[in-house]
């Protein structure tokens, strides 16, 4: 089988650097860490799948890096969300090989020395010629696309722009943003477009080049992205690099989001929606068998000879559910409610109605900007420009948000509504309403409240979780993994 | 079945099928270990397409499992044809029982549902569980025993086991989470959306007469649609289907108004197609 390869493979990379040390270290060794290193990232990589892996290894070329990628992750990689965090690891485990390393791809088509590793010049030498060299590169392989030049790119500018060296305390971190800073490339859009364009001036045409050159920057952001972790498992160790990997998508805490990551986040959710949808659509028929269809059933038996071997039923009548969503809108939760509001709204169907409150310190109902077939994300800018949130104060208060809704729309929670509470449960210490919501729970048929905060903060500072939590079911609902087992738990309950 | 992740993508080529080098290194693994391949991704991205062309390259009939909620055993696996029994024990009047049920349980009364004929065949075959999401956990369950073994076993009858391992290709489109445990017997294949390069060739194999500007145009356009967030982001098949409406109007380009004109063809909810007038300037 695969035993014959076992024996370190040109990318091996850096050996000497994992705990089996040596340069003896074969690849079933790192095989083995590589595969903790996926389970410790979150990955259910099971025995079996692991030995999987190793019977791929004897089928393919090892040395041919991309294949063995491949094989690694129809084997041990099955969720699609999952793949991001995959291929990081991969590139630290496994970085590319020393030849690919010491030479470069130009867009003349030739091989170069790479460029050398030092540290970046200072932001004002504009005419640094390493700089504008990469700066030319970066421009051809924005025209063409091609990704090995783009690699190529992206290596030699995170090599050529190594972070100064902070005070005697080691080199500081590189960053992706730190080394497209160096670049610029927005400041290389007037010429490529001219270029993209060849005299054309509609406007569409100008749009579609604009798209092209946004999708190949952030491909070579990515590449750069690689590139600086490669570097980071050089400097620390792959196996502290390798924990330092970020974790995919649905782990992400909605609250503390990175603009990259809520824009990743945001894509996330129309398809989390339409297989929450369907999973909820057909659970609600399969656990519903209704009375007897007599009808059916005799004419069935007429089959099998006048004997009713199988009783058919009448499907039940599905049973939705009023939602009524009461949703603190302020900074510190804005991305959450945000999140939450676009789950819920791409699931509508899946409810009779949905009648949305947002609240800072003044509560104003803002369903009105959800129109049915309209799009979600547009309804939640249109609400949080409009809608009348914000009272005196501007601060978050519970209290009289949650009095003034039972005063003004006390008649919007019933005994078929499900109340739906979205907040951080912090006060900044004033009234809290218990009385008047827990008058609103025991109305409504079902009542939760959705809190962004870990478990372990709720009732430091101002929060008063455990308060409300007294009168509501409160659940932690930090990233998208939990928002959605919540919103299909929710669905199933109906 | 095939000799390297190269062939195979030669000979899918030939069959007409377009693919990459992770698809291409996937199908010979699957091939090569004997193991089914679960493939996911968006619709129309030629899930199907794949098993089918597998199908051809390598002479194999090509078994399909069409999934849906509510299909059972009896559908799935086999079923005994219990009319023919009737009959066969009216038939034989005045016969014995152990006689008429040593008779009405044999392979004449046993209708072969998909899974088991797949399993019984000596010639190469192709077996295709399509959409497996939108089963029920029972059969997934059944899938599983089948799967792993390559056998089914009838009470009456006994264990039929397969003599060929089938290539089994499960197709899901993400509607649910299949159980860990079919996960870990499949390898895993994540079919995107193609690069541009390989949809220009996609939408040439199969719209032969088009000029390679207007390729060109409608495969940038899609590109550029598919980076919107849309509730539906286009397939190749839609690509392909705009590049033939876009030549049945005889446009010699496609520009801003027959984009408008004709965004129907890709784009089919009234939001994606506001989003993508007001993105790309179509009006």
């Amino acid at each position: 089988m695969a035993h014959s390869h076992f024996h370190g493979p040109a990318f091996h990379g850096h050996p000497d650097r994992g705990r089996a040390g040596g340069a003896e270290a074969s690849l079933l060794d790192r095989h083995v860490q590589f595969v903790a290193a996926l389970r410790e990232a979150g990955l259910p990589v099971s025995v079996a799948e692991s030995l999987d892996a190793i019977a791929a290894f004897g089928q393919i070329d090892v040395l041919d890096r991309e294949a063995f990628r491949e094989a690694y992750a129809a084997t041990l990689v099955k969720r699609q969300i999952q793949r991001a965090v995959f291929d990081r690891l991969f590139d630290i485990w496994y970085p590319a090989g020393v030849g690919e390393e010491i030479h470069s791809w130009r867009s003349d088509g030739i091989w170069v020395p790479a460029e050398p590793s030092r540290e970046a010049p200072r932001r004002w030498v504009k005419d640094d010629p390493v700089r504008q060299r990469l700066r030319e590169e970066l421009s051809s392989y924005l025209l063409t696309g091609d990704e090995r030049l783009g690699r190529s790119v992206a290596r030699d500018a995170v090599n050529a722009f190594r972070p100064r060296e902070a005070g005697g305390r080691g080199p500081r971190t590189w960053s992706r943003s730190e080394v497209m800073s160096h670049l610029e490339p927005y400041t290389l859009w007037e010429n490529l477009l001219r270029e993209l364009l060849q005299g054309r001036t509609d406007e569409t045409a100008e749009a579609l080049v604009r798209s092209l050159l946004d999708r190949r920057l952030e491909d070579f952001t990515q590449f750069v992205e690689a590139d600086v972790r490669r570097h980071m498992a050089e400097r620390d160790g792959v196996e502290n690099a390798s924990r330092a990997t970020t974790k995919s998508v649905d782990q992400i805490a909605l609250a503390s989001a990175t603009a990259a990551e809520m824009k990743q986040i945001r894509r996330e959710i129309a398809p989390l929606a339409r297989r929450l949808g369907a999973r909820l659509a057909q659970k609600q028929r399969a656990g519903s068998r209704g009375v007897l269809d007599m009808r059916r059933t005799i004419r069935d038996a007429l089959a099998t000879g006048g004997v009713p071997l199988v009783v058919r039923t009448k499907p039940k009548r599905p049973t939705r559910m009023d939602l009524v969503i009461l949703c603190d809108v302020s900074q510190s939760v804005t991305s959450f409610a945000h999140f939450t509001l676009l789950l819920v709204y791409a699931l509508r169907e899946q409810f009779t109605r949905v009648r949305t409150f947002a609240f800072v310190d003044e509560v104003d109902e803002v369903t009105r900007y959800f129109t049915p077939g309209g799009d979600p994300a547009e309804a939640v800018r249109a609400m949080s420009q409009n809608a009348r949130v914000t009272g005196l104060s501007g601060r978050t208060d519970y209290g009289r948000a949650i009095e003034n809704l039972q005063r003004r729309w006390g008649d919007a929670i019933g005994s078929r509504t499900c109340l739906l509470i979205l907040g951080d449960a912090r006060t900044n210490y004033t009234s809290t309403a218990l009385p008047t919501l827990s008058g609103m729970v025991d109305r409504a048929h079902r009542a939760y409240w959705l809190n962004p905060e870990q478990r372990r903060m709720w009732d430091i500072g101002d929060s008063v979780a455990s308060r409300y939590a007294a009168v509501v079911p409160m659940v932690e609902c930090r990233n998208l993994a939990q928002l959605s087992e919540f919103v299909e738990q929710l669905g199933e309950a109906g | 079945m095939f000799t390297s992740p190269a062939d195979v993508t030669a000979q899918l080529d030939k069959a007409g099928y377009l693919c990459d080098g992770p698809t291409a290194t996937t199908v010979f693994l699957a091939a090569r270990l004997g193991r089914p391949l679960l493939i996911e991704g968006p619709a129309g991205v030629g899930k199907t397409e794949l098993a089918k062309a597998v199908a051809a390259v390598t002479a194999a009939e090509l078994i399909r499992l069409q999934c849906y909620e509510g299909l059972d055993e009896a559908r799935a696996l086999y079923e005994w044809n219990y009319k023919k029994q009737l009959l066969r024990i009216q038939a034989s009047g005045g016969a014995d029982w152990e006689n008429t049920h040593e008779d009405i349980f044999t392979e004449e009364f046993l209708l072969a549902r998909p899974l088991l004929a797949a399993i019984r065949r000596a010639e190469p075959t192709v077996l295709l569980i399509d959409e497996a999401d939108k089963t029920d956990v029972e059969v997934e369950a059944l899938l599983l025993e089948v799967l792993s073994e390559f056998q089914v076993t009838i009470p009456e009858l006994g264990t039929v086991a397969a003599t060929k391992h089938p290539f089994v290709v499960v197709t899901s489109n993400a509607t649910r989470e299949l159980s860990e445990a079919l996960k870990r017997r499949c390898l895993y294949l994540y079919l995107d959306y193609p690069s541009a390069e390989r949809e220009k060739q996609i939408v040439q194999s199969r719209v032969p007469e088009i000029e390679d500007v207007l390729v060109e145009q409608v495969v940038a356009m899609i590109g550029a649609l598919r980076a919107l967030e849309l509730k539906k982001s286009p397939s190749v098949a839609e690509t392909i289907d705009w590049a033939r409406t876009v030549l049945a109007l005889g446009a010699k380009e496609l520009d801003a108004a027959t984009a408008r004109e004709t965004l129907g063809v890709v784009l089919k909810h009234v939001t994606d197609q506001r989003r993508a007038v007001d993105a790309l300037k179509l009006a």
